[in-house]
C-alpha cells in the first residue's frame, strides 16, 4: 500500500516538472532572459510569482524554462547511458566468459570516472557546455545499466524456457530479443528512473560549478550559483531554485521506487 | 586467501595503468596540442615551438607518457605550463585537505545512516520507521551545494557560530581547523549519510528476516542485541559496496563542495587548472582522484573476504 | 506439577484465524509429537509458544510454562526463559546458523548469555557438546564457519545449542526434514539420547509418522489450526479415532 503512494507521488512530481516545461514553450508569464534594471530583486508576489533576480529577470519563467534544460540533460544522458549500457550487460551475460569480463571489467574502470570528473576533463578540452554535460554525465552512467542488465540476464539466461528454447536450437540473438530484452526491460526501466535523478543532481552541480548549460540559457543549477553573492539578503533566490531540483530528483527517485515494486512484487512481502 | 589477495593487487595495478593511459590520452593527445590550449589561439609560432620544445611535448607521445608516469610513480607530476611551477607538491598538500573534508563528510555520513538506517528497518511497520525513510528520501534529494549553501546561511551568517569558509591547517591552530571543518563535513555527510541510510535500511530488513537471527532470539537474545551481534556484520557487506561507491562520489563531490567553502583542495585547484587552461595540472589532478577511486574500490573488496568467511576460499 | 500447559490458543493474522482453541499439557520429562499437513497450524503453536511469532501474528488464550504465564510476557522475561528452559530447532539447518561467526562461538554463546558456564568453561563445554551429538573432530569443527560443514552438521550444531543449557523443554520443529533420510535416523538418535540424558520434556513438530512412532509416548494430531485427536502414539497410530488421523496414516504407508 505504501509503495503505491510512492509511484503516485513519483508520477505526480515529475508530471509536475514535465508539464511546467511543456507549458513554458508555450507561455512564460515574462520573458525569461529580459534583462530590466527597473525591476530588479523585487519581492515574490504581485507580477512577479517568485519575484526577480539581481538583472530584473523574472524568477518563475526562468525557472520554468529551467525545467526543460534539466529534462533535456537528463533525457539525452540516461538515453545514451541505458542505450549503450543495456546492450552491453546483456552481451556480457549471454556472451562468451572472457567478452563479459571484458565488459564487465572495463566497465569497473568507468565507474573509476563519476560524471562531475568527466564533465570537467571534457570541458577543459572542448570548453564545457549542455553538450559536454550530457555527454559526461551519459558515459558515467552506463556501467549502472550494464550491472543490471547483466544480472537480469543471468537470471534470464537461466529460466527453463529459455533452455527450452536452446534445446529446441533457437540461436542465441533470438533469445535475446524474444525472451532477455522484455524480461529485463522492467528494471531498465526502473533503472532509469533512479539514473535521471541521479543526472539531475549531477547537471545542478555541473551548472553551479559552471561545467553545465552556458547563460544565457536558464538553468536551476546556474540559477543556484548567481544567487551566492546575494543569499544573505536574498536567500529566496537559492530555495527556490534549490526546491526545484529537489522536487525533480524526488519525483523520479519515488517513480524508481514504485516502478520497482511493480515490476518486482517478490520485494513487497518484505516491506 | 593470499592468492585471492595477490590477484586483487594485479587487478588494481592494470586498472591503474589502464586508468593512466585514458587520463594522458584524453587530456595530452585529444586536444591535439596542449601548448596551444595554454597560450591561446594568439599564440605567435615561435613562442608556440619553444613552449614545446621546454616541456618535450615534440617528443613521440609513448616517451611522452613513459616520462610523465615515470615522473608521477616518484612523486615528479612535473611543471605547469602556465605558472611553471612544480605541480606536484602543490598536489600533495591539496589532496591534505580534501581528504580531510572526504573524511569527514564520510564519518557523518556513517553517524547518520547507522543508526537510522537500522531504526527504519527494526520499526519499519511503525510510524516512527516510515518518518526515517520518508526524511531520507527528502535528504537523498538535496544537492549538496544547497546543504551548503543552507548551512552557511544559518550556522554563519546568521548566529556567527562558525566560519563560512576557509581552511586552517590542523598544525596551525586545531581549534579552528575542526570549526573550518564543520560546516563542509556536514554538507558533504548529511546527503550523503540520507542516501547510505536508504542502503543501511534495505540491509538491515533482508538481515531480521534471516533464519539465524531467530535462532539467536531462540537463544535468548532480545530483538536488538540480536541483531547487533548476529545481524551487523552480515548487513555490513551490501553496505559495504555503497560506502564504496560513495566514498568514490564524495572524492568528486568535494569538487562542489570546496567551491561552496572556499577550501584550498584537490577540486578547487582542479577547477583553477582548468579556467587557466592547464592541462598537464589537470592530468595529474585527474589521475590522483581516478588512483584514489580505484584504490577504495581495492580495499572494499579485499574487505568483502574479511566480513564474510564464505568468500575466504581462494 | 505439569510443564508446559497451553490452553485455548488461538493465533489471528489481521482478524484471520490460523489456529484456535488449541490446547494440550505436557508433563517434564515426556515426549510429544505434534503431526498434521504442512499449514496446519503446527509450526505456529510452537512459535507461539516460544514467544517467537513472526511480525503482524497474535496469540490469546493462554500459554503456561511451570506457574508462569508466557503469552504477554514482557521481552525480558521470555528471553531468560528462551534457550535455557526451553529452547528450539528448526526446520533448515543450512540458514540457521550466523555464516560470519564460528561454530564454537554460537554455541558458547547460548551458555555465556545465560551465564551457566563462565567464559572459559562456555568454550570447553562448547567443543564437548560438539562431541556429544556426535560431530567428528569437535575441536576442529568448533573453529569452523557454518558454511564448511554439511547440513546434517550443521543440524547437530543446532542440536547442540539448544542442548546446551539443559532446558526443562525442547522444541524440534520438523529438524530432519531437511535432510537425506540417513542423515535424518543419525541426527534422531542423537536428539532422543540428548533429551533422554537430561530428562528434558520434547515436543516434536513433523509430518512423518514414522519418525513420531520412535521418537514420542504421546502425540498430538492438527489440522486447520485445531487439534483434532490425540493420546499415547501406539494407540492413535494403530486405531485413529478422527477420520484426518486415519487419511495421515493412510497418506504415509
Amino acid at each position: 500500500m505504501r509503495r503505491n503512494v510512492s509511484l503516485w507521488a513519483g508520477i505526480v512530481l515529475v508530471g509536475l516538472v514535465v508539464g511546467v516545461a511543456l507549458v513554458s514553450f508555450a507561455w512564460t508569464p515574462h520573458d525569461p532572459l529580459l534583462v530590466d534594471a527597473s525591476v530588479r530583486l523585487l519581492g515574490p508576489g504581485g507580477e512577479y510569482v517568485f519575484g526577480t533576480d539581481k538583472l530584473g529577470r523574472d524568477l518563475a519563467s526562468q525557472l520554468m524554462v529551467g525545467a526543460r534544460t534539466t529534462l533535456y540533460v537528463g533525457v539525452v544522458a540516461v538515453g545514451i547511458a541505458a542505450l549503450i549500457g543495456t546492450p552491453l550487460g546483456v552481451l556480457a551475460g549471454m556472451g562468451a566468459n572472457w567478452l563479459g569480463e571484458l565488459i564487465m571489467r572495463t566497465s569497473d574502470l568507468v565507474l573509476a570516472f563519476p560524471a562531475l570528473l568527466l564533465a570537467i576533463m571534457l570541458g577543459a578540452v572542448y570548453g564545457a557546455s549542455t553538450l559536454t554535460a550530457m555527454i559526461a554525465i551519459g558515459i558515467a552512467t552506463v556501467p549502472s545499466f550494464a550491472r543490471i542488465a547483466r544480472a537480469g540476464t543471468l537470471q534470464v539466461v537461466s529460466t527453463e524456457y529459455v533452455l527450452a528454447a536452446r534445446a529446441g536450437g533457437r540461436s542465441r540473438w533470438w533469445i535475446a530479443v524474444r525472451h532477455v530484452l522484455p524480461n529485463i526491460s522492467g528494471i531498465v526501466v526502473v533503472q532509469s528512473s533512479v539514473s535521471f535523478a541521479i543526472a539531475v543532481l549531477a547537471e545542478a552541480a555541473l551548472s553551479f560549478l559552471g561545467f553545465g548549460t552556458a547563460p544565457p540559457t536558464p538553468s536551476w543549477g546556474r540559477m543556484l550559483q548567481e544567487s551566492q553573492e546575494l543569499l544573505a539578503v536574498e536567500p529566496r533566490l537559492a530555495l527556490i531554485p534549490g526546491a526545484a531540483i529537489a522536487i525533480a530528483v524526488l519525483g523520479f527517485n519515488l517513480l524508481g521506487d514504485g516502478l520497482r515494486d511493480r515490476f518486482d512484487p517478490r520485494l513487497e512481502v518484505r516491506r | 586467501m593470499a592468492l585471492a589477495l595477490g590477484r586483487k593487487v594485479l587487478v588494481l595495478v592494470a586498472s591503474v595503468f589502464v586508468a593512466s593511459l585514458v587520463v594522458f590520452a584524453f587530456l595530452a593527445v585529444l586536444p591535439g596540442d596542449p601548448a596551444q590550449v595554454a597560450l591561446g589561439l594568439n599564440a605567435t609560432p615561435e613562442l608556440l615551438a619553444r613552449t614545446r620544445a621546454e616541456f618535450g611535448l615534440d617528443r613521440p607521445l609513448v616517451t611522452q607518457y613513459l616520462d610523465w608516469m615515470g615522473g608521477v610513480l616518484t612523486g615528479d607530476f612535473g611543471t605547469s605550463y602556465v605558472t611553471r611551477e612544480a605541480i606536484g607538491p602543490q598536489l600533495l598538500d591539496r589532496l591534505g585537505v580534501t581528504l580531510w573534508l572526504v573524511g569527514a563528510g564520510m564519518l557523518v555520513a556513517l553517524l547518520i545512516a547507522m543508526p537510522l538506517g537500522t531504526i527504519a528497518a527494526v520499526r519499519h511497520r511503525k510510524p516512527s520507521g516510515a518518518a526515517v525513510s520518508a526524511l531520507s528520501q527528502l535528504g537523498v534529494a538535496v544537492p549538496a551545494f544547497l546543504a551548503g549553501i543552507i548551512l552557511v546561511q544559518i550556522f554563519a551568517v546568521r548566529l556567527g557560530w562558525l566560519p563560512s569558509g576557509g581552511w586552517t591547517p590542523p598544525v596551525r591552530d586545531p581549534v579552528e581547523w575542526l570549526r573550518g571543518l564543520i560546516l563542509p563535513a556536514l554538507s558533504l555527510g548529511l546527503v550523503q549519510g540520507a542516501v547510505l541510510t536508504r542502503y543501511v535500511r534495505t540491509a538491515v530488513l533482508d538481515v531480521q528476516s534471516e533464519d539465524y537471527i531467530r535462532t539467536a532470539r531462540s537463544k535468548g537474545l532480545r530483538p536488538y542485541p540480536a541483531l547487533v551481534r548476529h545481524g551487523l556484520r552480515n548487513a555490513a557487506v551490501p553496505v559495504l559496496t555503497v560506502l564504496g561507491l560513495q566514498l568514490a562520489t564524495l572524492l568528486v563531490g568535494a569538487v562542489v563542495i570546496e567551491r561552496v567553502f572556499v577550501l584550498p583542495g584537490l577540486g578547487s585547484m582542479l577547477l583553477d587548472a582548468v579556467a587557466a587552461r592547464d592541462l598537464l595540472t589537470v592530468q595529474g589532478i585527474v589521475l590522483v582522484l581516478v588512483v584514489a577511486v580505484l584504490i577504495v574500490n581495492f580495499v572494499v573488496d579485499a574487505l568483502y573476504t574479511v566480513l564474510d568467511p564464505r568468500l575466504r576460499r581462494s | 506439577m505439569t510443564l508446559l500447559a497451553v490452553e485455548d490458543l488461538g493465533i489471528t493474522a489481521g482478524g484471520s484465524p490460523l489456529v484456535e482453541d488449541v490446547s494440550f499439557a505436557i508433563e517434564p520429562g515426556e515426549r510429544v509429537g505434534l503431526i498434521g499437513a504442512s499449514g496446519s497450524g503446527k509450526s505456529l503453536t510452537a512459535s507461539a509458544v516460544m514467544g517467537l511469532l513472526p511480525e503482524g501474528l497474535t496469540a490469546y488464550g493462554s500459554v503456561r510454562f511451570g506457574d508462569r504465564e508466557l503469552l504477554g510476557a514482557g521481552e525480558r522475561e521470555l528471553s531468560r526463559l528462551r534457550g535455557k528452559d526451553i529452547t528450539m530447532v528448526f526446520q533448515e539447518p543450512m540458514t540457521a546458523l550466523n555464516p560470519s561467526m564460528r561454530v564454537g562461538k554460537q554455541v558458547a554463546e547460548a551458555m555465556l548469555l545465560h551465564r551457566t558456564r563462565d567464559r572459559r568453561a562456555a568454550s570447553k563445554d562448547a567443543v564437548e557438546l560438539l562431541e556429544r551429538v556426535r560431530l567428528p573432530e569437535p575441536e576442529r569443527l568448533a573453529r569452523a564457519y557454518p558454511h564448511q560443514l554439511s547440513g546434517g552438521q550443521r543440524q547437530r550444531v543446532v542440536l547442540a545449542i539448544a542442548l546446551a543449557n539443559d532446558p526443562a523443554l525442547l522444541i524440534c520443529d520438523e529438524p530432519t526434514t531437511a535432510l537425506d533420510v540417513t542423515v535424518q535416523a543419525r541426527i534422531l538418535d542423537v536428539l532422543a539420547d540428548g533429551v533422554r540424558e537430561r530428562e528434558s520434556a520434547l515436543l516434536f513438530i513433523t509430518h512423518d509418522l514414522a519418525v513420531v512412532a520412535t521418537v514420542c509416548e504421546r502425540v498430538l494430531v492438527m489440522n486447520e489450526g485445531r487439534i483434532v485427536e490425540s493420546g499415547p502414539t501406539r494407540r492413535v497410530l494403530s486405531a485413529p479415532e478422527h477420520e484426518y488421523t486415519a487419511r495421515l496414516l493412510e497418506a504415509s504407508s
